[in-house]
């Protein structure tokens, strides 16, 4: 049966207080997830005061301040600090989203509670192990497939056909959406996920590509697709504002059109 | 979960781990009739609910009678086998959903399947025993 509970050794216990920073005037108080997975213990939730005054206003800005100056060995990824790279996607106060666009101002009520995205295997404190959710990525072969000669210039497309790319070309695989979705907790091994699911229907939906069919093959399948119930915590999640839930929804007719 | 103690250790490449058996090429059929079960639910649910108030206090010789017409039995045998079948594959979905072991799915998913057929053709057989009047 699909597990409701954490494993034994992945239920948080105490965390450690760090003081709050001398001579700070505002503090924000931040409560991370800490596993270490050379020293045996279970994760714990440490709790930080991060001086408002000394650093920046996103999420982000507070992780990095309490690096530099409490604790050196908090470890989170982190790249382009603005809504590009999807390095730093968390869980931050019970939403996935970027650690760089989050205001901790938008945290509203006591302490900013900052976790790994749920659901995966952690690596170490902030950082959880995506290797499947790329795996999944790659299997549905995210490039340009055409068996036509290559044209001399490039392959063209009309101005109509560009714009069905867009709310798709945008997403850049942060994870948000797919770790937020019920249905990709419990069947991760099988079920593609959203983020995964929204690239597809990127190369479905391009003109240009002539392998659609072969594409929507791969993808036909109780489990790799229609494991989406339409739960849209995905589209809630999601930190560049795309829908996944539309872009499975556009596969799911699609599959329907060919039959009918 | 830490990622030392993942449970299915195993040295596939992840890659070959997510294409596994392929894909099943199939799912459409039971998406399909889903919404269209579904819908045809929401059309006959009126015509049912007024069937059943019609058929409240009566005896059994009153409910024949009503049965006895023809739109009635036809749209109450059209409900269970809308209902049954929609039943049938919701069902399955939520087995699919959170049964992991392989050998419990099998047999949920069988018996959902005995447990949805008994329970149209019971209902098929008892609305046309009224109907016929026996």
């Amino acid at each position: 049966m699909v597990e409701f509970a954490l494993p034994k050794n992945s239920k948080i216990t105490g965390g450690k207080t760090w003081p709050k920073p001398a001579g700070a005037t505002e503090v924000r108080e931040f409560r991370v997830y800490r596993w270490n997975p050379d020293d045996g213990k279970n994760p714990s939730v440490d709790t930080y005061y991060v001086d408002t005054n000394d650093c920046g206003p996103m999420v982000l800005d507070g992780l990095i301040w309490i690096k530099n100056h409490i604790d050196p060995s908090l470890t989170f990824r982190r790249s382009c600090r603005e809504g590009v790279c999807g390095s730093c996607a968390m869980n931050i106060d019970g939403q996935n989203t970027l650690a760089c666009t989050r205001s901790m101002h938008d945290v509203k009520d006591g302490a900013v509670k900052v976790n790994p995205l749920p659901h995966q295997p952690v690596v170490k404190d902030l950082v959880p192990d995506l290797t499947n959710f790329y795996a999944q990525y790659a299997s549905v072969e995210p490039w340009l497939k055409t068996t036509s000669p290559t044209p001399q210039k490039e392959w063209r497309q009309t101005h109509e056909d560009r714009e069905k790319l867009d709310g798709l070309y945008e997403c850049i695989l942060c994870a948000c959406c797919s770790t937020s979705c019920p249905s990709y907790w419990w069947n991760s091994e099988r079920y593609l996920g959203p983020a995964a699911l929204l690239q597809a229907n990127r190369w479905v939906s391009d003109s240009r590509d002539e392998a659609t069919g072969e594409r929507l093959d791969n993808l036909e399948d109780p489990f790799r697709l229609y494991r989406c119930h339409t739960i849209m915590n995905c589209a809630k999640a999601c930190p560049k504002g795309l829908n996944p839930a539309e872009a499975i929804a556009e596969l799911k007719l699609k599959m329907v059109e060919r039959q009918i | 979960m830490s990622a030392t103690d993942t449970p299915k250790r195993s040295m596939r490449t992840p890659l070959g781990r997510v294409r596994n058996l392929g894909a099943a090429h199939s799912g459409t059929s039971d998406f399909w009739r889903q919404r269209i079960t579904g819908v045809a639910m929401t059309l006959l649910m009126i015509p049912v609910i007024v069937i059943v108030m019609m058929l409240l206090g009566r005896n059994q010789a009153g409910a024949a009678q009503i049965l006895g017409s023809l739109p009635i039995a036809v749209i109450l045998l059209l409900f269970i086998f809308a209902s049954a079948w929609h039943m049938k594959i919701g069902m399955q979905v939520v087995i699919e959903d959170y049964v992991h072991n392989e050998k419990l799915k099998l047999v949920s998913i069988m018996l959902n399947n005995f447990f949805s057929i008994a329970v149209a053709l019971a209902s098929t057989y008892a609305i046309l025993k009224l109907s016929s009047g026996v």
